[in-house]
């Protein structure tokens, strides 16, 4: 763990036209660590992401990258800093083959012809640096993959350019025991080789499992941002049910705050 | 982050070392697995072929016959080339048929009506081709009307604008020597010997030189046996179709000589190794997959969907335009019904018939070729057998039904046996 982190943001603000869904939102991500980033259904866990991988602009609040202040207007501006985001639906091509997949859109050429070799040796080395030795072929279509094998390649994808920060979007949702494991693992050593990780989870298991901070988000705010081991399970899922749990979270009764729980439910609409 | 790992311990060295009986497993694997690829075309072709061939032997089986299928299957073969482009994204376009029909007119009409060269006639109907693709792909990609209505209304409306370019009803000859000779002149034999040869050693240099920059980099290859076979296998089958088209097929030879390769088949065959280039060797090519597997995994690529869709309608138009110039070349004129009646429907069947999927995501330019020659085997030999154009539709309208429910089918089982 360094000192300077290497994302920071402050005073994140977010609307969508009449919604605000993000309020003052700040948060630190340090290499070398998984960051939980935890929230109910529309607190503005996908909407924050967004907002970090430069597909929605942002209202107001700074981003610092290495604390370096950084624009970031567009997905490329993220790209070009090291951030990539692995989607909940993964966005992998079905009919395309593993190397295929993690090049898509930046293949490596000679001249006009796609250099295959370069490529099939770059994602060879990839996958073997990530340990990951259950995928057989590089060369099969990723139709024929499983759901954990699939969130694997597209992991390895996301690592492939040399990124500095890997946010995850429930990679786990969708995969069984086993599976989840193997992924938990991978994202473990993603943060173990280096690398800044922000993992998105409703499992608190998995949270647990692997995460060295938690952030809670509650409403479109940053309601706590913790050390894991700092905290239990429940009082995890008070703050990300109640915004508040003990001397963490919200300082005053939400209700009390001008607009409170008025307008989340708005808030929970409209990010829908 | 990527270590620079002993690739002995990569994904890549997992599997064995590839052996001939290895790849055969594979591949039947592969066929069970439900990608079947062009295998039903292949076995398709060879059971019509052997029908005919014991039903009408002396007429199926002739040289002449044979050069036949060539000239007749061109002008289907070529339109199905290009909607292969069209039909990877899953989209399809009802009016190549039409737009052939158009282009040449176009064709017709510059050289015959206006008098230019013939170079100019020809450039002129590529140019409509690519003016009528970029519209239908504006059109489907901008406006976002579904390519079927698109070009089901361009279906409509070029059927009505070749009627006004030939001047309803009456047909417009094409003289020029060098349009004629497109698809009713042979090339010589020595030249077709030629052009063999520089074909099969192509073939054979780009294989080697691949398989030798493989092996070199430690990667995983097809053997060198297997490598040998593709290689001996080509030239086994296009020896075999030169030297029986380089047979004398002309009933009288004192008055002509009549042997040699069509010209329409090296044209065509040119064509294939560009299109197969572009799909396999490019970027462009890879992203028109990508395009129509996942059409929101090639957007956050960062791929500009917009424009590969707008470009496949191009493509196919243009290649609607070849098409047109080789059909006006075999009947030496263009009339109103040029690229109309089956052509479009013979032109989808091929493509499908060969193995591009409807579905999108799957399919060759070389499925176009395979699937042309089944249809112009059908054609042909239910011709020869002296069925009536009823029966010889209903039974090629059969074989299209038979092949979209393979590609159907084996997409299911491919979906039953790849998710795990």
């Amino acid at each position: 763990m360094s000192a300077t982190p290497l994302l920071e943001l402050r005073g994140i603000d977010k609307s969508f036209g009449p919604v605000q869904v993000l309020r003052d939102v700040a948060l630190t991500v340090h290499p070398g660590e998984v960051t939980a980033l935890v929230g109910d259904n529309g607190a503005g866990k996908s909407t924050l992401v967004k907002c970090i991988s430069g597909i929605h602009p942002t209202d107001a609040g700074e981003f610092l990258f290495n604390g370096e202040p950084v624009h970031i207007g567009s997905p490329r501006d993220a790209a070009t800093l090291g951030i990539e985001v692995v989607y909940q639906d993964l966005a992998l091509c079905d009919n395309l083959d593993i190397v295929q997949n993690m090049f898509l859109g930046r293949e490596k050429r000679s001249g006009i012809v796609l250099d295959e070799p370069t490529m099939e040796q770059l994602a060879a080395e990839t996958l073997a640096g990530l340990s990951i030795r259950t995928v057989t072929s590089l060369r099969q279509h990723v139709s024929s993959l499983s759901g954990g094998q699939r969130q694997t390649v597209a992991i390895a994808k996301a690592v492939l350019w040399n990124s500095k920060l890997v946010i995850l979007d429930e990679p786990t949702a969708a995969l069984g025991v086993a599976q989840t494991a193997q992924v938990l693992e991978l994202v473990r050593r993603l943060a173990d080789n280096g690398l800044a990780v922000v993992l998105i989870s409703h499992n608190m298991n998995d949270v647990f499992a692997v995460s060295d901070r938690i952030a809670a988000l509650y409403l479109g705010q940053m309601v706590a941002q913790v050390k894991t081991t700092d905290i239990t399970h429940a009082q995890v899922v008070e703050l990300i049910t109640a915004g508040r749990s003990g001397g963490l979270g919200l300082a005053t009764d939400p209700g009390s705050n001008g607009d409170g729980p008025q307008p989340a439910d708005s808030i929970s609409g409209g990010v829908r | 982050m990527t270590t620079t790992a002993v690739r002995k311990d990569g994904p890549a060295a997992v599997t064995p070392t590839p052996t001939v009986g290895g790849h055969a497993r594979n591949y039947l694997s592969r066929v069970r697995g439900g990608d079947v690829g062009a295998l039903p075309a292949v076995l398709g072709l060879i059971v019509l072929c052997t029908v005919f061939a014991v039903m009408r032997p002396s007429s199926f089986l002739s040289a002449g016959n044979f050069a036949n299928l060539f000239t007749q299957g061109a002008a289907v073969t070529l339109i199905a080339m290009g909607l292969v482009f069209v039909l990877l994204l899953g989209e399809i376009d009802l009016s190549a048929g039409f737009a052939s029909g158009v282009c040449a007119a176009v064709l017709a009409n510059v050289v015959t009506v206006l008098g230019y060269p013939w170079w100019v006639a020809v450039l002129a109907a590529i140019a409509t081709g690519l003016v009528i693709g970029t519209t239908i792909g504006l059109l489907v990609a901008k406006i976002g009307i579904p390519s079927f209505v698109v070009t089901l209304a361009g279906f409509l409306a070029f059927q009505g604008i070749v009627l006004m370019l030939v001047k309803d009803g009456t047909n417009v000859s094409v003289r020029d020597e060098v349009l004629i000779a497109i698809a009713n002149r042979n090339l010589t034999p020595a030249l077709g010997w030629a052009l063999t040869a520089l074909a099969v050693v192509g073939y054979a240099a780009v294989q080697l030189l691949r398989h030798r920059n493989r092996v070199a980099r430690g990667l995983i290859t097809d053997p060198i046996t297997v490598v040998a076979l593709r290689i001996v296998g080509l030239a086994v089958i296009l020896g075999t179709a030169v030297y029986v088209l380089n047979l004398e097929r002309s009933r009288n030879v004192l008055i002509s000589s009549l042997k040699g390769v069509p010209i329409v088949v090296p044209i065509i065959a040119v064509l294939l190794i560009v299109w197969t280039f572009v799909l396999q060797r490019t970027s462009y090519g890879r992203h028109i997959y990508a395009v129509g597997g996942n059409r929101e995994a090639a957007r956050r690529a960062g791929i500009e969907v917009d424009r590969i869709r707008i470009s496949v309608f191009v493509i196919c138009s243009s290649m609607a335009a070849i098409g047109g110039i080789v059909a006006a070349s075999r009947a030496n004129s263009v009339d109103p019904n040029t690229g109309g009646s089956n052509v479009l429907l013979y032109a989808v069947g091929a493509a499908v018939i060969g193995g591009t999927s409807l579905f999108g995501g799957k399919g060759r330019v070389l499925d176009a070729i395979l699937g042309g020659a089944v249809v112009a085997v059908i054609e042909n030999g239910m011709g020869l057998m002296e069925y009536s154009a009823g029966v010889k539709y209903a039974v090629t309208g059969v074989v299209l039904l038979l092949a979209a429910s393979v590609d159907a089918l084996s997409r299911r089982r491919a979906a039953a046996t790849g998710t795990r």
